[in-house]
């Protein structure tokens, strides 16, 4: 048998299931290889006391009925976890211990799995690099010195380097699949309303979903079965039937119309993205399925859309914050003065830049200009991504312009930081499901990823396409653990 | 279009973010690069197009109005800045 940790979740619980592992073996693993990897930073909180009394318990009355039967997750520090301390990266949150559960982490409770602890991101899921968390940013297993993506940066450097068999992130613009393709990972963002919202820190409503993220897609259609649930705790969570995605999931696509959108063919990009994007189509044709040019023309208008509606949304998400009821405060002489101080120092640079590019977006004599604007604008990108589904069945894309980049490297200049999420933003403001894979290497041999988009509901399809391209590259990471320390 | 400084302030103030000269100075700068990159969004003519306000086509749902949780006051009391059994505390309103 193979390293505990650098088991997948599907061998973990069939180890289990049948007797050759017990929760306590696995959970002591990870906690072992934790405590020699605190270089690389995931952890914010850690649950470790708690995790291994209930994988004691679990072992002494096992239900192997469970879908995830004692096995231990670390999740992103952005879902609310009943009686452990959960930041979002801020300091504003620092000594927040919630008194109720996120539905997707009750999900996971509920069958079976294991707190570990709480993975750092970016602070309220705002950046593509993990840079902007108050608790430090994170090393990428895959080199020193890199960013493992963001927002969930700690989620998928925990999964890369074997800190958690899987974890789930949230994405509003990018923040699963960007970090997944930075690390060697699979990551998958569901369609908006597949997962509830219920108990996950807001950032931008219309936009947030929870995803899986793990080492490979069987793992990633395990864990989405577990998650997504209609819930009534959540307005816009959508009740229809999910699919039993790892039972369903095949390989077979033989004969599914893939779309390639020529805009996706940016200026700059790497001539190695350009080239994975070959290999892709070439694999996809070769599993049988039908490529077909398409066009989505509005692409180039989706980021400067996200950056008035996402922030518009998270100025009045964040006007929660004001230091009464719950999180940080700092005192002032009256009410107001102790508002804008609590705000001012309890909020990172990154977050108070978009809180005030939302507040000026939304104010009087210029909501107009630029928030209906963007919303109509949105539109016309769903409508690009409607016209192309009415030909096609998924649209394969590269996940990121670039592979991950230096730690400092893009600090200074915000704009070339949101221009990470390029490919990834469309998707989530037409709600759509999409999916990043791991499909190779650039000349530094760090990491790069597909992106498959498929249609609203349609997560089972963009898995199994995954599936089979999965199995045609073949990807191996060959993380040389330099991180570890005794 | 360009963003003063006294926009900067004044967004501040709406925004209840308190800022100094420095900080304004900088974040002056970031906002007219952000909006210069936004500004895109006016080489299309969207006149006739229809804002979307919802991406999951959905009604929303009406649920009963009933208590399903009581004697909550503890935990809703339990993550208070500043220590009261009874009463979230902020600095003097009324004068």
């Amino acid at each position: 048998m193979s390293d505990i940790t650098s088991q997948s979740l599907f061998e973990l619980t069939s180890n289990i299931k049948e007797k050759k592992l017990s929760s306590g073996e696995i959970t002591k693993a990870f906690i072992d290889r934790a405590q020699k990897s605190k270089k690389l930073n995931v952890y914010v909180t850690d649950n470790f006391e708690k995790a291994i009394d209930q994988s004691k318990k679990f072992d002494s009355n096992p239900n192997f009925d469970l879908k995830l039967p004692g096995i231990p997750i670390a999740v992103k520090d952005l879902f609310c976890t009943n009686g452990v301390r959960t930041t979002a990266g801020s300091k504003i949150l620092n000594n927040f211990v919630p008194t109720y559960e996120s539905t997707v982490t009750q999900n996971l409770w509920s069958q079976g799995a294991i707190l570990l602890g709480k993975l750092n991101c970016d602070e309220f899921a705002m950046g593509s690099s993990n840079e902007t968390s108050f608790f430090g940013n994170v090393q990428n297993p895959v080199g020193e010195n890199l960013v493992p993506g963001g927002s969930s940066g700690g989620s998928s450097a925990a999964v890369a380097a074997n800190l958690t068999p899987v974890t789930i992130g949230t994405d509003t613009g990018g923040s699963i699949r960007q970090p997944a393709s930075f690390t060697g990972t699979v990551g998958l963002k569901p369609t908006y309303g597949s997962c509830s919202r219920y108990g996950i820190v807001a950032f931008a409503s219309s936009l947030d979903q929870a995803g899986p993220m793990t080492k490979n897609v069987r793992d990633c259609s395990m864990l989405l079965e577990v998650i997504s649930s209609f819930d009534q705790k959540d307005s816009t969570s959508i009740d229809y039937k999910r699919n039993n995605y790892s039972k369903e999931l095949s390989k077979d696509i033989k004969g599914k119309k893939i779309g390639i959108p020529k805009e996706y063919r940016v200026d700059n990009m790497p001539d190695e993205i350009e080239q994975l994007w070959k290999n892709g189509i070439s694999y996809a044709k070769d599993c049988g399925a039908e490529i077909i040019d398409i066009s989505l023309p509005h692409t180039n208008y989706a980021l400067p859309t996200y950056y008035i509606v996402a922030p518009a949304e998270a100025s009045s998400n964040l006007a929660r914050y004001d230091g009464v009821k719950y999180g940080f405060r700092s005192p002032g002489q009256n009410l107001i003065e102790m508002y804008e101080k609590t705000r001012s120092e309890g909020f990172g640079d990154e977050v108070k830049r978009r809180i005030m590019i939302g507040t000026y977006v939304l104010s009087s004599g210029y909501y107009d200009a630029y928030y209906l604007k963007a919303q109509k604008v949105r539109q016309l990108i769903k409508k690009d991504f409607d016209d192309a589904f009415s030909k096609v069945d998924a649209i394969l894309t590269p996940s990121t312009p670039s592979s991950a980049f230096k730690i400092g490297e893009k600090t200074n200049d915000p704009v070339s930081m949101y221009l990470n999420d390029i490919f990834t933003v469309p998707i989530n403001l037409a709600g759509l499901p999409g999916i990043s894979i791991p499909a190779g290497k650039d000349k530094n041999n760090y990491p790069l990823g597909l992106q498959v988009i498929g249609k609203p509901f349609d997560e089972q399809n963009i898995l199994n396409i995954s599936y089979a391209l999965e199995d045609k590259i073949n990807f191996k990471n060959d993380i040389s653990d330099w991180w570890l320390s005794e | 279009m360009s963003i003063d400084l006294k926009t900067v302030k004044h967004i501040s103030k709406l925004a209840r973010i308190s800022i100094d000269d420095e900080k304004a100075n900088k974040l002056k700068g970031d906002l007219n690069n952000i909006f210069e990159f936004i500004e895109k969004l006016n080489e299309l003519n969207t006149d006739n197009v229809q804002a979307l306000t919802s991406i999951a086509e959905t009604t929303l749902r009406f649920r009963k109005d009933e208590i399903k949780s009581e004697n909550i006051r503890e935990k809703i009391l339990k993550n208070s800045p500043e220590e009261n059994k009874d009463f979230f505390v902020v600095p003097k309103v009324v004068e």
